[in-house]
């Protein structure tokens, strides 16, 4: 009995991320046709997509290697695992311990490696632009994610997320201007990172454009459903990362019996649809930046990020 | 153990002298690497055994070589322990290599004789215990290394190597004296018990310690003193760029270590702000270096920049914890630099291998004539990913575990007092952060543009596997690689007497913890589990694998890729049929060199038309041949060796003049000398 519960609410909760991801974007679609004034697609548009494509036959590139083959199934291993360790209904979870925010972050990165290789992988220039692009966004989200870990790491005295989620909850952080400028990063870097306006635009299959789409474009079948998947996941992991971060009101804490779980399920749903109002609105506002404008965006989180980690160096109260 | 190192040391220079023999005989070959390979063993053996003895005082042996009243003395301790460890390893996965590699070698009496005397030599430097003793074998090593290097003497790019090589350990070399010579003291004692013994004041050990980091520094390749490093290191054979990248950076790491931990006396806070600074700055320019570079043994020494400069920043932060007086924070950023360091030697080998290998089957080290090489290479192309994916510090691989250790040491280091280091250190978190991002920027582009994607010239296309032994070394040390990411905590606990002995502290003990998880500090600050994540993903994508295949579709078909409609193009996508449409390696670096590169290293691409060689488009119809060309500048030549050669070169004219003086003048030089000495004795004598 001592073992089976926490268990049982860990794989609950490894499930749920894997189920929840693809109604997430499909709900972000929707705000955003509905925005557009466009029918747009069904809500569950997505799972119809990812069950079509698993039963379809994957075509790969004449030359391309195991790796191409692979990679789809390290991509979404890494991304899933990443997105379990994150709290969504409840802190303290079975394996919380196992990966603190770092090792999440660097999961990504190992998610982000294999694509980029996969893309090099068939020889084509469109695999070589995405990985070019990719790179430099990256070689500036990485750092600014990792400053942003530091910020709310220092303030909460814990790299684990539990215990910064638990810490934030109780509110004994208060108002502080080293968090404001690390919510602001964090959130110039979710946008850069899961691909969305104005770094990338998820839609796209314009040459000169593409980013991701770039990368996976030679993706078919099952191999397609799973990165789709993984990209969704993404999504997700970063709405659940800052709402567990700065908004846990709700979440469930430690050895939470029943009630507590449902209240820390039904607030995560409300923070999810928040999330992703917020997303579908300022998408809609905004227009796609040129990619050497990018580098400005995504630069002022980290200077944002580096600036709150200084001011916790010089005064642990700001 | 200590005897049985020299005895080592004494059965490598029996090695060389064979070598030296019988250099040009086949057989030759098999016996020198592969008694360098058991020696090695052996030397490992006796390390290990060396650091499971725990506590027990080791005596130092004597021998009535060297400088008379001294004798040579030789000691192993703990520290010595773990470098011998991280040296020999180094040296028997080198020997494997090469016993197979070491076949197309075409002159090998010109490397025969060097390659165990090099191995002894760093290891005769890690169990010197006196000053004499260290700078012999620390030139020795130099020797060897160079005479390693100019084994290609015959091509005019090795020359100058040699010769910038030569100069920059000679100087390195110097620094070293003279920083012994003010620990000695007056009275002139130069074995390191007695220095341990008498408290250097604090500007002697200041100085001290500034001299050490450039002499160690320069040859572990920190920035500014690293321009030697990128030119030697891959102009040796494999086998030995393996060995100087991977092992004897480590050494000179070890030279700092023991001299500013162990015998400069008392820590000052700025040492460990120099140090971070330094080590911080090393890190994302030899890493940027690396990404915009095109020869592949050529990246490979820059980016042993970057390791050395992430090493260099555990150590610096372990010394601003040191003289503030925390010592727990001070062994776990210690203990960061010593993981960092055995992580970079295995990996860092491993590719080194992998280029040689790269190298015998293409003819060619430029990265833009490869491609498609995983096709060829089938399986030394797998050790080769692993190892890219450690030195990207990816999850739940070696390199990503001690960057984690690192980056737990700087979550610590706020409550470091000073302000200096209250802003320097979030500062070179960012740099380390960014190097890290660079890192995998890198080696995506080294692993994607040398193994995936589809052949970038004729011999990348008739590429061939390389040797079983090769392959044996290098499948040895990837192997490595896991195990050290997915048990860190064994490695953490096997360095735990280092840092017990250096800084009276150490990470608390690993052992007993479930799911052999590592937790450096306090299970409610951050705790890590590498096996766990290695098995979730594993399972994860495995069950993945197993429901898509058992619901889905099983089929894989193959087709031309993608080329816009482009018939040609498609229709060329045969198997192993070069084709050049695919990124370059400088393309694919190009956004990130026009963002980070192009103030520092005033990186510019230019299209040059051939025709008027100029930059300036011709007139619209008149079509002339162009090219590309992508120039970028190392500032270190600029801002430092250009002014100080100019100056030395001044100083050489200005003294030229005393050459041609009149008599009356020399002798009056003479006078005025020694009244100045005796004056000097009258006063202060």
């Amino acid at each position: 009995m001592g073992l089976i519960v926490p268990l049982f609410l860990q794989f609950a909760q490894m499930a749920l991320v894997l189920a929840a991801a693809p109604l997430l974007t499909g709900f972000v679609r929707v705000l955003k046709a509905r925005l557009q004034r466009r029918a747009g697609p069904p809500l569950l548009q997505m799972y119809r997509d990812i069950a079509k494509l698993t039963v379809k036959d994957v075509i790969v590139a004449t030359d391309s290697s195991w790796l191409f083959r692979t990679a789809p199934y390290l991509i979404f291993a890494t991304t899933w695992v990443a997105a379990a360790l994150v709290p969504s209904f409840g802190t303290n979870m079975l394996f919380s311990w196992s990966g603190d925010l770092i090792v999440i972050v660097a999961l990504l990165g190992t998610a982000r490696f294999f694509q980029m290789l996969a893309a090099l992988d068939i020889g084509t220039a469109f695999g070589g632009i995405g990985v070019s692009r990719e790179a430099m966004f990256a070689s500036l989200a990485e750092p600014a994610m990792l400053m942003i870990v530091f910020t709310v790491a220092l303030v909460a005295g814990s790299s684990q997320l539990s215990d910064i989620s638990n810490f934030m909850h109780s509110g004994a952080a208060g108002l502080r201007l080293s968090l404001a400028l690390g919510l602001v990063a964090l959130v110039i870097v979710a946008i850069a990172e899961t691909g969305r306006f104005p770094v990338d635009n998820p839609a796209t299959h314009l040459e000169l454009t593409m980013v991701h789409e770039a990368m996976v474009l030679e993706y078919s079948g099952r191999h397609l459903a799973l990165i789709e998947l993984a990209h969704a996941l993404k999504l997700l992991l970063y709405i659940s990362l800052i709402a567990c971060i700065f908004a846990p009101l709700g979440i469930a804490p430690p050895g939470a019996a029943l009630p507590a779980l449902v209240l820390g399920l039904v607030t995560y749903g409300v923070k999810l649809a928040a999330g992703a109002i917020l997303l579908a609105g300022f998408e809609t506002t905004i227009a796609k930046m040129r990619v050497f404008r990018v580098p400005n965006f995504v630069g002022a989180a980290l200077m944002l990020a580096l600036l709150g980690t200084l001011l916790l160096f010089v005064s642990a109260t700001l | 153990m200590t005897p049985v190192i020299l005895f080592c040391a004494l059965a490598w220079f029996a090695l060389g002298g064979i070598g030296m023999l019988w250099g040009r005989r086949d057989v030759t070959r098999v016996v020198v690497y592969g008694g360098t390979l058991a020696v090695a063993g052996i030397a490992l053996l006796a390390a290990f055994f060396q650091l499971g003895l725990g506590d027990a005082p080791v005596p130092t042996l004597v021998l009535p070589l060297g400088l008379p009243w001294l004798g040579m003395n030789f000691h192993l301790d703990d520290l010595a322990a773990v470098f011998l460890i991280i040296t020999n390893l180094g040296a028997a996965a080198a020997s494997l290599y090469a016993i197979g590699y070491g076949r197309h070698e075409h002159e090998p009496w010109r490397i025969l004789p060097f390659y165990p005397v090099f191995i002894a030599a760093m290891n005769l430097v890690i169990v010197a215990a006196d000053a004499y003793d260290f700078l012999v074998f620390w030139e020795l090593m130099s020797l060897a290394s160079w005479a390693l290097v100019m084994a290609h003497h015959n091509q005019q790019e090795t020359r100058r190597a040699g010769v910038t090589y030569l100069l920059m350990a000679d100087a390195g070399t110097l620094a070293l004296l003279l920083a012994f010579g003010l620990l000695a003291g007056a009275h002139g004692h130069y074995d390191f018990a007695a220095m341990q013994a008498a408290h250097p004041s604090p500007a002697v050990g200041a100085v001290v310690m500034v001299l050490v980091l450039i002499g160690a520094g320069s040859k572990a390749g920190l920035v500014p003193l690293h321009v030697w490093l990128p030119r030697a290191h891959p102009a040796a054979p494999s086998q030995v760029s393996a060995l100087m990248s991977g092992v004897m950076t480590k050494v000179a790491i070890y030279a700092f270590i023991r001299i500013v931990f162990d015998l400069a006396g008392p820590v000052a806070w700025w040492w460990g702000l120099v140090v971070l600074i330094a080590g911080g700055v090393t890190a994302v320019l030899g890493v940027l270096y690396a990404l915009m570079e095109d020869d592949i043994k050529t990246i490979l020494a820059y980016s042993t920049i970057e390791n050395v400069g992430l090493i260099f920043v555990g150590l610096g932060l372990a010394l601003a914890f040191k003289a503030d007086g925390m010592v727990v924070a001070a062994a776990l950023a210690l203990t960061a630099a010593l993981f960092h360091a055995l992580n970079h030697m295995l990996f860092k080998s491993t590719l080194f291998f992998g280029a040689g290998a790269i190298q015998h089957a293409t003819g060619t080290r430029d990265l833009s004539k490869l491609g498609g090489l995983i096709r060829r290479m089938q399986i030394s192309a797998v050790p080769m990913l692993i190892a890219a994916m450690a030195i990207a510090a990816l999850p739940p691989l070696n390199g990503f575990a001690s960057e984690w250790l690192l980056l737990q040491a700087i979550l610590l280091s706020p409550a470091l007092p000073q302000f200096g280091l209250k802003l320097a250190v979030p500062a070179v978190g960012a740099l380390v952060a960014l190097s890290a991002a660079f890192a995998a920027a890198c080696f995506v582009r080294f692993f994607g543009i040398a193994y995936l994607g589809r052949p970038r010239s004729g011999a990348a296309a008739a590429a061939h596997e390389t040797d079983v032994f090769s392959r044996g070394a290098m499948i040895g040390l990837a192997a490595l690689c896991i195990a050290a990411g997915v048990l860190p905590g064994l490695v953490v606990d096997l360095l735990a007497p280092v840092t017990q002995s250096l800084l009276g502290a150490h990470v608390p003990s690993q052992r007993g913890l479930s799911w052999l998880t590592i937790i450096p500090v306090s299970a409610s600050r951050s705790s890590y589990d590498p096996l766990l994540i290695f098995i979730f993903i594993a399972v994860s994508g495995s069950l993945a694998a197993l429901a898509l295949h058992r619901f889905g579709s099983r089929v894989i078909r193959r087709a031309p890729f993608w080329g816009c409609g482009f018939r040609g193009l498609e229709e060329a996508s045969a198997p192993d049929r070069a084709i050049g449409t695919q990124y370059s390696p400088s393309g694919l670096a190009q956004p990130i060199r026009r963002v980070f590169a192009s103030v520092v290293f005033r990186a510019r691409d230019d299209v040059v038309f051939r025709a008027r060689d100029d930059e300036m488009m011709p007139a619209s119809g008149r079509p002339v041949p162009t090219s590309f060309v992508s120039r970028w500048i190392d500032p270190a030549w600029g801002l430092f060796y250009t002014p100080m050669v100019a100056l030395i070169g001044q100083i050489a004219d200005r003294a030229n003049r005393l050459q041609f003086l009149s008599i009356r003048r020399y002798l009056g030089f003479v006078f005025a000398a020694l009244v100045a000495l005796l004056a000097w004795n009258a006063l202060w004598g």
